[in-house]
């Protein structure tokens, strides 16, 4: 079978003559676009590429008719089912506050590298669903990352461990415990000094007050703390500047100018959520009428670079170099380094002009993945600039123990060979897989002396297969704890369910150490808190309101001064010191972070920034670097998603990985995401992508200098959505400077002709009670994925698996398109991320088509999408100038695993094969808007409504609402010259719009 | 030769081409008919339960409010069930040994729920809220039928789309007033069609048929 649209047989056709006539962007999401290349318009042509799955040679027209006559006869018959009896269980003693049919929610907090996000989480009788923020806490303010939002899946994986376990056999509890208490008492002889736990940072006060007691009982105990992505380099940076260990946090709320040294501000430091809605408040031109300017110097691309108005892409070495021009500049006692070229020159007099015409409103920020003498520098610049106190706040350490974790670790690693560590404890955490290579973690564990090794964790992973015992651990939903935000604000973390499996929280397992087994999570925290917090009153409200006050860490006076000279020597050394050929840095993944969350398929399956990658990570190499390499021509083969390997070596190790050719890397340096490639952690995280690890060492954490890159000449399938639903880029991005908008605020509807609203073979119709619209904030959207993630929460979307990506049939309602602008892919001038959901047209050529009725028209305004109707003709989709209808090509949907089904929000259908779904605007919202305001015999007030994306958004991005009604924030925004549609020229009347981008770059640079 | 076929065939002819259509209309008819009838819908089906539960003793004469019971059908989707102790609250005393209301007891001594059989079963793509039925003055009798007179619970409406659709379209023909919702007793006749309209206006009840109020 042939794909049925018509298919040119030769496509030698150029490019531009795809394309209405008369238009030209210059905008592009891929380089097979740019290029006008025959995988793009080969992709363009058909809606879902490749969706036709050949039946396989020799299948004839009537062969496939006698096929298509059985299954339609088979599939009608199948239809026929009775519908099965059901029951309902009622309580024996119902709980007082729950009613079945109304969710309930809890505040509790999430965490990351210790760091606290302020949560509250669904619950529908008793089962969590649905993580939401916290707007009353400081890391939130009512939003969430895309890990927060995933994090609930977690707690459902059904390749969780369940059991406690021994040498790989099932053991009780009490076995454990008993084995553990016996060594213990073995240890009390030495006051511990064979006893080590290690566990990942920790800010939770109570566990460190029973760290404390460990080590009343056991003096010569240690306690090594490792995490992989953690804080290594800022926190020498901090402890370098301010002389002994701090911890910097910004307020972007008052902050004007803004220099990113490599930092990803608004989406990868610990209070980026709230750092990005403050961002964001400061890009909505057309509500304050002045606006912040940011600066962006990176070697690879982040979030914050997307909304920069001056994006820099730099080796790691050169940010260093212009770190020093900036820092003479500013008159820090550097000098400029010999060399430095003179654009750069230019670039960094002009941003220490900006800064310093802005002292205590600016700030200068640098990433965990800069040196510590770069953080060093950036403390003195704002000191300099007079932000500490205004824009930049040190306070004492969140993390309860700072130490150098990896000095820490590698003293662990030395003892475990000396044969010094008799018990060793891992709460959490996966050194085997994640330790800096040159440590040889793993060796060193399976060292005989130490006779007692325990691993602590939410699965099974490689460090487990290296330890006596694996316990399984408590997901955060189901425990008493207690951990502290990027300010140090406290929350108590409560559990929403039992544990499934029956297991133990890390202050569980910690009390038997200290010699108190059988103590109770709760009571431990509550013992800890309830002194501090006074009363049952305080420690209830506490726990209602997710924050314990007065928590927050206070500013500490101390100055940023004595290690500016030192830093300064440091780097001018660095950088006059020539640069190698290649530099390897390493990153956190943007979606499985170190690794963590690789078990977890909806952040699998998320389509990562700047690559679409889905599944799998790849080195990330710039145009011009692939040109080098030789493998600039992309695609191998006949395959267009197979992408040519290289093999990356350092020192004695090397790996073999895809390439990934990114505009907007820096020449020279290379990218490689931490968390991929686990060899032991479930299905879902086994065996996809490539791991990072193995080419890490203590010295190279965040960047390696002087590798080695050579083509091997294979080829590897990477599935990336990159260039998947594409619109054919018909003015779909539209911005502006902040002059050219102040000059004509239309703007957006420049070169734009939109038909009359006459121009229908619709009926007309009045909207006369509510009409629901989104509006869509292209300045503030940092392609971050929290929205995608919330939207596949919400809505019981399925995972595809990484064949089925490559095939286009990913599932999500909501893509964010990621463009490029400017003729080069060497230096795209910028990138613009553009979240598509569906945009409810009001004359929805969807509907029409439809030749069931299942897509219909709601009367107020909803594209409604009706599963059971739905037959699977697919005609929607073809007709959907958006492409935003997804189709069940199979049954993606989980209808099997017990687990899973907890998650399921109980107010949206899951959908079977076979069926088409979309964006329903959250309609199961809307509806118990509805009805609660029916009750109360009012109306839908504005702000009632969130749709998921919208409430998960760290930028408040999205906003939705009554268009009908003139005073809400939607219709407000709409009313705006700066609104437009997509695609209006065709006349669907989207009710989702956009509002254009509009960039503030320094007129000094522009020229 | 000779014809194969007699004239007296055309006859035959004629009538089995307007006989074919007669046929498959009545099929048509057949299939939709049975498709209403009360084996298909369970309509008026008893099912077995774990206690021959009477609403008929229990409404009918004892006169209990559907609320003491069914307690969350002013403020959720779901009426809601009542869970063992509610039944205890009175059979701690009354018939507390009666051989009938052994699984009660069962239950509450063992603190294992009872398990009933759903009557009303909507199929899991359809989303019905009782709370917002109740509020815009929708009796319980009026989908629950004579539920006063039921001594075994049977479903007394089909529950297909149309018969949803038929009040959905004119609501009018079934609205009481918000007093007499939980009154089963309560004649509908006592209004007239004006006077149900007035309701209408009055309640701000919005005539809603769009797919996705209740599909989703």
């Amino acid at each position: 079978m042939r794909d049925h649209r018509t298919r040119d047989p030769k496509p030698e056709r150029d490019a531009a003559a795809s394309r209405p006539a008369g238009e030209s962007s210059p905008f592009w999401r891929s380089l097979d676009e740019l290029a006008g290349s025959d995988a793009f318009l080969d992709t363009l042509e058909r809606e879902f590429p490749r969706q036709a799955v050949p039946l396989g040679e020799g299948v004839d027209r009537r062969r496939f008719l006698q096929l298509m006559g059985g299954s339609l006869a088979l599939g009608g018959l199948g239809a026929c089912t009775r519908q099965p009896l059901e029951t309902i269980v009622p309580y024996v003693r119902q709980p007082e506050e729950i009613v079945p049919g109304k969710p309930l929610y809890f505040a509790t907090a999430a965490t990351l590298g210790g760091y606290a996000t302020g949560v509250l989480v669904e619950s529908h009788m008793g089962r969590p669903t649905k993580i939401e923020g916290n707007p009353q806490h400081p890391a939130s303010l009512g939003a969430t990352d895309v890990l927060t939002q995933a994090s609930v899946l977690d707690l459902y994986d059904p390749h969780r461990s369940q059991a406690v376990r021994h040498l790989g056999r099932i053991r009780t509890w009490s076995a454990f415990v008993d084995s553990l208490a016996t060594a213990l008492g073995a240890q009390e002889g030495t006051a511990g000094a064979g006893l080590r736990i290690l566990t990942e940072t920790v800010t939770s006060p109570t566990l460190a007050a029973q760290m404390d007691a460990v080590r009343q009982r056991f003096s010569r105990a240690r306690w090594v703390q490792y995490d992989p992505a953690g804080r290594h380099l800022a926190r020498a940076g901090a402890r370098a500047a301010f002389g002994s260990w701090a911890e910097v946090h910004y307020d972007l709320s008052r902050a004007r100018v803004i220099l990113a040294l490599d930092c990803d501000l608004l989406a990868g430091e610990p209070g980026s959520v709230r750092y990005a809605r403050q961002f964001a408040q400061w890009r909505r031109v057309w509500e304050r009428r002045e606006m912040n300017r940011l600066y962006a110097v990176e070697s690879t691309p982040t979030p914050t670079g997307t909304l920069a108005d001056h994006r820099l892409r730099l080796r790691p070495e050169r940010i260093e170099a212009l770190a020093l021009a900036l820092a003479a500049e500013m008159g820090l006692g550097a000098t400029p380094p010999a060399g430095l070229d003179r654009q750069l020159g230019t670039w960094a007099r002009a941003v220490a002009q900006d800064l310093l015409r802005h002292p205590g409103e600016s700030l200068v920020v640098a990433g965990e993945w800069t040196s510590p003498e770069l953080h060093v520098l950036a403390h003195a610049m704002n000191q300099r600039l007079g932000n500490f106190g205004s824009t930049v706040h040190a306070t004492a350490p969140v993390a309860a123990a700072p130490s150098d974790q990896i000095a820490d670790l590698a003293a662990l690693a030395d003892d475990l060979r000396q044969g010094r560590v008799e018990v060793l404890l891992i709460l959490g955490g996966n050194p085997v897989y994640d330790a800096p290579a040159d440590l040889g973690f793993a060796d060193a564990l399976r060292h005989e002396e130490a006779r007692l090794r325990i691993h602590y964790g939410l699965v099974e992973n490689e460090t487990s297969a290296y330890c006596h015992w694996h316990i399984p651990a408590t997901h955060y939903l189901e425990a008493w704890g207690d951990a502290r935000a990027f300010d140090g604000t406290v929350t108590i973390q409560q559990p929403l369910i039992e544990p499934l499996y029956g297991s133990r929280s890390p202050h569980e397992l910690l009390a038997i150490v200290e010699g108190r087994p059988g103590a109770l999570g709760y009571d431990i925290v509550r013992e800890h808190w309830l002194p501090q917090l006074g009363s049952e009153a305080a420690w209830r409200r506490a726990l209602h309101e997710g924050t314990v006050p007065d928590t927050a860490l206070p500013a500490a006076g101390a100055a940023a001064g004595g290690a500016v000279a030192a830093a300064v020597q440091r780097l001018s050394e660095r950088v006059a010191s020539p640069a190698a050929e290649y530099t390897l840095l390493f990153r956190p993944d943007p979606t499985l972070w170190d690794g963590r969350f690789a078990g977890n398929a909806w952040l699998q399956e998320c389509p990562k920034p700047f690559t679409k990658l889905t599944w799998d990570n790849a080195l990330l190499v710039s145009p011009a670097t692939a040109r080098q390499l030789g493998i600039d021509e992309q695609r191998t083969g006949r395959n267009r998603d197979r992408h040519p390997m290289v093999r990356v070596t350092v020192g004695a190790s090397y790996l073999e990985v895809p390439v990934w050719i990114t505009p907007g890397q820096a020449d020279g340096a290379v990218t490689l995401h931490l968390g991929h490639g686990r060899t032991r952690g479930g299905p879902v995280a086994e065996g996809h992508g490539f791991d990072a690890y193995r080419l890490r060492t203590r010295q190279g954490l965040w960047q390696q200098r002087g590798v080695s890159l050579q083509p091997t000449g294979e080829a590897y399938a990477l599935a990336s959505t990159q260039g998947h639903f594409s619109m054919e880029n018909r003015h779909l991005v539209r911005e502006a400077t902040v002059a050219e908008y102040a000059d004509n605020p239309g703007f957006v509807h420049a070169h734009v002709h939109a038909p009359d609203e006459e121009m229908t073979l619709y009926p007309k119709w009045e909207y006369a009670g509510y009409a629901w619209g989104m509006g869509i904030d292209l300045s503030s959207c940092t392609g971050c994925n929290a929205c995608v993630v919330a939207c596949q929460s919400e809505n019981n979307i399925a995972v595809v698996g990484k064949e089925q990506v490559l095939a286009g049939r990913e599932m999500h309602w909501l893509r964010i398109d990621q463009y490029f602008k400017g003729p080069s892919a060497d230096e795209p001038e910028g990138v613009y991320n553009q979240p598509v959901p569906c945009m409810h047209c009001e004359t929805a050529p969807c509907e029409v088509v439809c030749p069931v009725a299942a897509t219909v028209h709601s009367d107020e305004g909803l594209n409604d999408m009706v599963y059971n109707r739905c037959v699977g003709t697919r005609y929607c989709s073809n007709n959907c100038p958006y492409k935003v209808r997804r189709f069940n090509f199979y049954k993606f949907s989980d209808w099997q695993t017990e687990s899973l089904k907890l998650q399921r929000n109980p107010d949206v259908s899951v959908r079977f094969r076979g069926v088409m779904e979309k964006c329903t605007y959250c309609v199961q919202r809307i509806n118990h808007a509805r009805i609660a305001a029916g009750r109360e015999d009012r109306s839908i007030a504005d702000g009632e409504i969130q749709t998921a994306c919208q409430q998960a958004c760290p930028t408040g991005a999205i906003v939705f609402g009554d268009i009908n009604d003139a005073s809400t924030e939607v219709a407000r925004w709409k009313a705006q010259p700066l609104d437009y549609g997509l695609l209006e020229d065709v006349n669907t009347r989207p009710r989702t719009t956009y509002m254009g981008r509009i960039r503030n770059p320094n007129p000094e640079l522009e020229a | 030769m000779s014809q194969i076929f007699h004239p007296s065939t055309n006859t035959i002819s004629r009538v089995s081409i307007f006989g074919a259509i007669f046929f498959v209309a009545f099929g048509v008819w057949l299939a939709a008919a049975l498709d209403r009838s009360a084996p298909v819908t369970r309509e008026n089906v008893v099912f077995e339960q774990p206690i021959k539960f009477s609403h008929d003793h229990h409404v009918g004469e004892v006169g209990i409010d559907c609320r003491y019971c069914h307690t969350s059908v002013e403020t959720s989707s779901f009426a809601g069930i009542p869970p063992t102790t509610t039944c205890m609250n009175c059979h701690s005393q009354l018939f507390a040994d009666a051989p009938m209301l052994e699984p009660v007891l069962e239950s509450f001594r063992s603190g294992k729920p009872l398990s009933w059989t759903r009557v009303y079963d909507l199929p899991d793509f359809v989303y019905f809220d009782h709370s917002i039925h109740v509020a815009k003055g929708i009796g319980c009798t009026t989908c629950h039928g004579e539920i006063d007179a039921m001594p075994l619970t049977t479903k007394a409406v089909s529950l297909k789309m149309e018969w949803c659709l038929a009040c959905h379209r004119d609501p009018a023909r079934f609205v009481r007033p918000r007093s007499e919702v939980f009154n089963v007793a309560w004649n509908p006749a006592t209004l007239s069609r004006q006077q149900r309209a007035a309701l209408v206006q009055e309640y701000g009840i919005q005539s809603k048929t769009s797919c996705s109020i209740c599909h989703r």
